[in-house]
């Protein structure tokens, strides 16, 4: 507080309340009583009136507190605080997988975090009630503003308070040039500064910056933009894995994927009908230094199609650039070798001949996989049987490393390890089962003839004969590499980007520009001159108000100088010489 | 190996060469700023002298214009801004600076800003370096990352003092947090200059990681003026309510800004570059959505960066509101540059997620 503090302070302190009033259009902190229902009259028609009041009286009294800057800002760090257990508890909606580890490591502890929602935080109803909350108190607060706005630009800015050298920034200056004259050159230097201005009684009134209010309510629409653009997407977006082998192909209907997960309000028509084939994945890696094997290049070379009859378009997907297809992006996830295998019964014939996908287990790609053959092969006696081979693929093998793990994920030096079993595969009965491993329950392992497990490493073009004339498997010199899709559809995208782009145009507005208002008022003094008094205004104290001011009084000076038989300037009344 | 490869490896050594010779030179740059700071305290009477002479030259701010009149030319002054602080506030003028009005701790001081100006440059030349060597951004691994990061908060502290910002108060500060950001670096988090993985060959890498780098770099700056704020503001308080601070806090805290200027200064600070770091996770969504089929999926490290965003804008918002203005937003501020820290090097070591690259 100034030194000179008087006993009119109340007063003015009031007089630049108004002239500072509606410099934004921030909500203003006013206490609510508690009660609102007053006397309470007789009878059942007093209840019911005064029933009504209080409980008129306590939801406004509820909606008033909701859409305080408070209890906003209270909102505002729960969410923070919220989204914190997302990102260190396993959430089923990225890893399902380590959720089930999680529960099974944590008897006490997983049923816990079951029942509150931690498995799933973002799509928890209480994680849900907050961003609702904060929402809605947004709207709550924007649109009064908004309003107020829309009234504060279609208004003027008010007039000039009566002591101007009790504002933050101020100069003074007396002149020979009649106090009208004053005003008019105001006027138009503050206009030409784009200053919306008006002559308001002896003072000329301007305010500038209104881009301020505009980007901040252009920020917090935009965030409801992303809101609703996001949950759009969430309801209808799809989401679908395939697993392609080279040469084969993949048309976008529900029953040829993988995997597949959808939002609620999805529904199988949504699908883009299109279709593709992949005709050659390239992956290289790196053949030197420490990072030797990091992949430097996956490249998935395909052809596609859009509908039925589409004339067909050759295109190359990489990790970073998807095909987009209407609404649809398919994008590279994964990728492997799938090695031909041939079997032939005892007699010769081939029951089985085509490339198996092999799933990765490292970086280098020691692969795993299952050879199921579901039918058409006879055993040695003519009977009926299923044949199933456990193997494990290496794209570079090691033979002085002595163990199946791949050293280079390049295919140097190729290695197929089969180990065959005969029996009932267990793919009957209906229930789903892993296309990469056996359900070895009902299987009987082939064994060689001193009675040890049949075990063999084969290079490409080499065989493995089964024991007592049961068949043999080869290894095929071609090896086919597969590549993993997902296939996505997420309406709302360009919104939310838009809502994004939006939001921090208006957030740059809201921050970076000042608003503030310059008065200018030009009396005559007791000497007959003109006395000139500037003063400037802003929301906040900013070091750019003095130096604005400075500078519009240097140019209103130029055109209305000081008087040169008179002092330069006049020590301001009341205001401190710091 | 061919010859390319052999160069590579060369500048990745001179790399490593420049980034160890940098600590050196910071580390002499420390040594003066301490001297600044010791020899700053000697002399009550050049401090007192300082604080009055800082106060007479807030109000020359106003210059005097020359003014040509078609007979010739007078020299007119221009009309004189009167400022005033608001009131409510405390009218504490700004303190004089590390060296207390001390020649020789002012010689110190101008010695330490030369050093770092110098360690600047071999810091920057390293990471150029680094570069070169990989042929990319140097931004694939936490240890090209941090080596970035401590060149660009000095290379913005640098800059406010280029355009006769005051805060050479912040250089010990700052440089002692980028010797120890640099210790971690070439100690816990080296990695061998190689190439990318597939998934980062995205020219987004340079939009989204260039900008997060900056955030970083400009919070960590904003929120020492925050920690700094905050003890002398209770400094402040303890004088107003007729307490009797320490020797050591008093010679110190005299000689920062006033407390109201270092909150506004971190303000400043934060408020700019939070529109910046709205951009950087909405770069990062735009990558993600072309990278992994998603624009957000609540990995680790997106829903930290949301955390971060959070916070900042609960600082932003308390900063505006009363009852929570001064010290609680403070705090607030505070906790957001926690949680960018945790974003940072929490996230990459303790949690993982679609973030980690090279190792780490």
């Amino acid at each position: 507080m100034s030194k000179t503090t008087t006993d009119t302070s109340a007063a003015e302190e009031q007089d630049l309340g108004a002239a500072g009033s509606q410099l934004s259009t921030a909500p203003v902190e006013t206490a609510m009583p508690g009660s609102f229902g007053g006397n309470r009259k007789p009878g059942l028609t007093g209840w019911l009136a005064w029933t009504g009041r209080e409980a008129l009286g306590w939801a406004r009294w509820m909606w008033r507190q909701l859409t305080s800057m408070r209890v906003a800002l209270m909102l505002l760090f729960l969410l923070s605080l919220g989204a914190v257990p997302g990102s260190l508890i396993p959430q089923s909606g990225t890893d399902a997988l380590k959720v089930s580890e999680f529960q099974a490591a944590h008897k006490t502890l997983g049923p816990i975090y079951q029942k509150l929602g931690l498995f799933h935080v973002y799509g928890s109803a209480w994680f849900g009630a907050i961003y609702v909350l904060l929402f809605v108190s947004l709207i709550g607060c924007i649109i009064p503003r908004t309003w107020q706005f829309v009234g504060q630009l279609r208004g003027r800015p008010p007039g000039a308070p009566k002591r101007l050298n009790r504002l933050p920034a101020y100069a003074t200056w007396r002149t020979a040039a009649e106090p009208e004259q004053v005003r008019e050159v105001a006027l138009t230097v503050l206009k030409k500064r784009r200053f919306r201005a008006h002559i308001a009684g002896d003072a000329v009134a301007a305010e500038k910056g209104y881009l301020r209010e505009t980007g901040n309510l252009l920020f917090h629409l935009a965030l409801i933009v992303m809101l609703i653009a996001f949950a759009w997407g969430q309801l209808f977006k799809s989401e679908g894995d395939k697993l392609i082998v080279e040469g084969d192909g993949f048309s976008n209907t529900l029953t040829q994927y993988d995997d597949f997960k959808s939002g609620n309000l999805f529904s199988d028509d949504d699908l883009v009908p299109f279709s593709f084939n992949l005709k050659n994945f390239v992956g290289t890696y790196e053949r030197t230094g420490p990072n030797r094997g990091t992949p430097r290049t996956f490249q998935a070379d395909i052809t596609y199609s859009l509908g039925a009859y589409g004339k067909a378009k050759k295109h190359t997907i990489k990790v970073n650039e998807p095909l987009e297809i209407g609404d649809s992006k398919v994008y590279l996830v994964s990728h492997g070798y799938a090695p031909v295998v041939t079997v032939r019964d005892g007699k010769g014939n081939v029951v089985f001949h085509q490339a198996v996908p092999m799933l990765p287990i490292d970086s280098n790609v020691t692969s795993q996989g299952a050879i199921k053959v579901l039918d058409g092969y006879k055993n040695a006696q003519g009977v009926a049987e299923q044949l199933g081979f456990a193997a494990v693929f290496v794209p570079t093998y090691a033979k002085s490393s002595g163990t199946m793990f791949s050293q280079y994920p390049g295919l140097d030096y190729p290695v197929l390890n089969v180990t065959g079993y005969h029996g009932d595969l267990g793919v009957n009965a209906g229930i789903p089962q892993n296309v990469y491993q056996l359900e070895t329950k009902n299987l009987k392992q082939f064994k060689d003839s001193k009675g040890n497990i049949l075990k063999q490493q084969l290079l490409p073009g080499e065989t493995m004969t089964l024991p007592n004339g049961a068949g043999s498997i080869t290894f095929d010199k071609q090896i086919k590499e597969w590549a993993g899709f997902q296939v996505v559809q997420q309406p709302g995208t360009d919104w939310a980007l838009a809502g994004a782009l939006t939001a921090i145009l208006g957030l740059a507005g809201s921050l970076f520009i000042q608003r503030r208002r310059v008065w200018v008022r030009a009396t005559t003094g007791d000497d007959g001159s003109t006395v000139v008094e500037m003063a400037g205004l802003g929301r906040s104290e900013s070091a750019k108000l003095p130096e604005e001011l400075g500078d519009l009084a240097a140019l209103v000076h130029d055109r209305a100088p000081t008087k040169t038989d008179d002092e330069p300037s006049v020590p301001p009344e009341g205001a401190e010489q710091q | 190996m061919n010859l390319a490869a052999a160069t590579n490896e060369h500048l990745a050594n001179v790399s490593n060469t420049l980034i160890y010779s940098s600590m050196a030179v910071y580390t002499l740059a420390f040594l003066a700023y301490i001297a600044e700071w010791t020899f700053g305290s000697r002399s009550k009477i050049g401090r007192t002298a300082a604080a009055l002479t800082g106060a007479a030259a807030k109000k020359a701010a106003a210059p005097a214009v020359t003014v040509q009149n078609a007979g010739g030319t007078a020299v007119l002054e221009r009309p004189k801004v009167v400022v005033r602080a608001a009131s409510g506030s405390r009218d504490v003028p700004d303190g004089p600076g590390a060296h207390g009005g001390d020649e020789q701790g002012d010689l110190y001081g101008r010695i330490a800003v030369s050093l770092t100006v110098l360690a600047f440059i071999v810091e920057l030349s390293g990471v150029l370096a680094r570069a070169a060597s990989v042929e990319r951004a140097p931004w694939g691994n936490m240890y090209e990352f941090n080596i970035t990061f401590s060149t660009v908060a000095v290379g913005v502290y640098l800059t406010l003092l280029l355009f006769k910002k005051n805060v050479r108060w912040l250089g010990l500060f700052l440089v002692t947090t980028v010797l120890l950001d640099l210790g971690i670096a070439v100690t816990v988090l080296y990695t061998a200059s190689d190439q990318l993985v597939p998934a980062l060959h995205s020219y987004w890498l340079y939009i989204h990681v260039s900008t997060a780098i900056i955030c970083g770099a400009v919070f960590y700056v904003g929120a020492v003026g925050t920690l700094l704020y905050l003890f002398k503001d209770s400094y402040e308080n303890k004088l107003a309510s007729g307490g009797k601070p320490g020797a050591f806090a008093t010679s110190v805290m005299e000689r920062l800004p006033a407390s109201a200027n270092l909150d506004k200064f971190s303000y400043r600070v934060n408020a700019a570059v939070f529109p910046l770091w709205t951009f950087t996770i909405i770069a990062g969504s735009i990558w993600a959505e072309s990278a992994w089929g998603r624009y957000w999926g609540w990995d680790p490290k997106e829903t930290w960066a949301f955390i971060t965003w959070v916070a900042y804008a609960c600082y932003l918002h308390a900063r505006a509101t009363a009852g929570w203005k001064g010290r609680k937003a403070a705090y607030l501020a505070l906790i957001a540059f926690g949680c960018w820290i945790f974003n940072y090097y929490g996230v990459n070591i303790f949690v993982g997620g679609k973030h980690s690259y090279a190792g780490v």
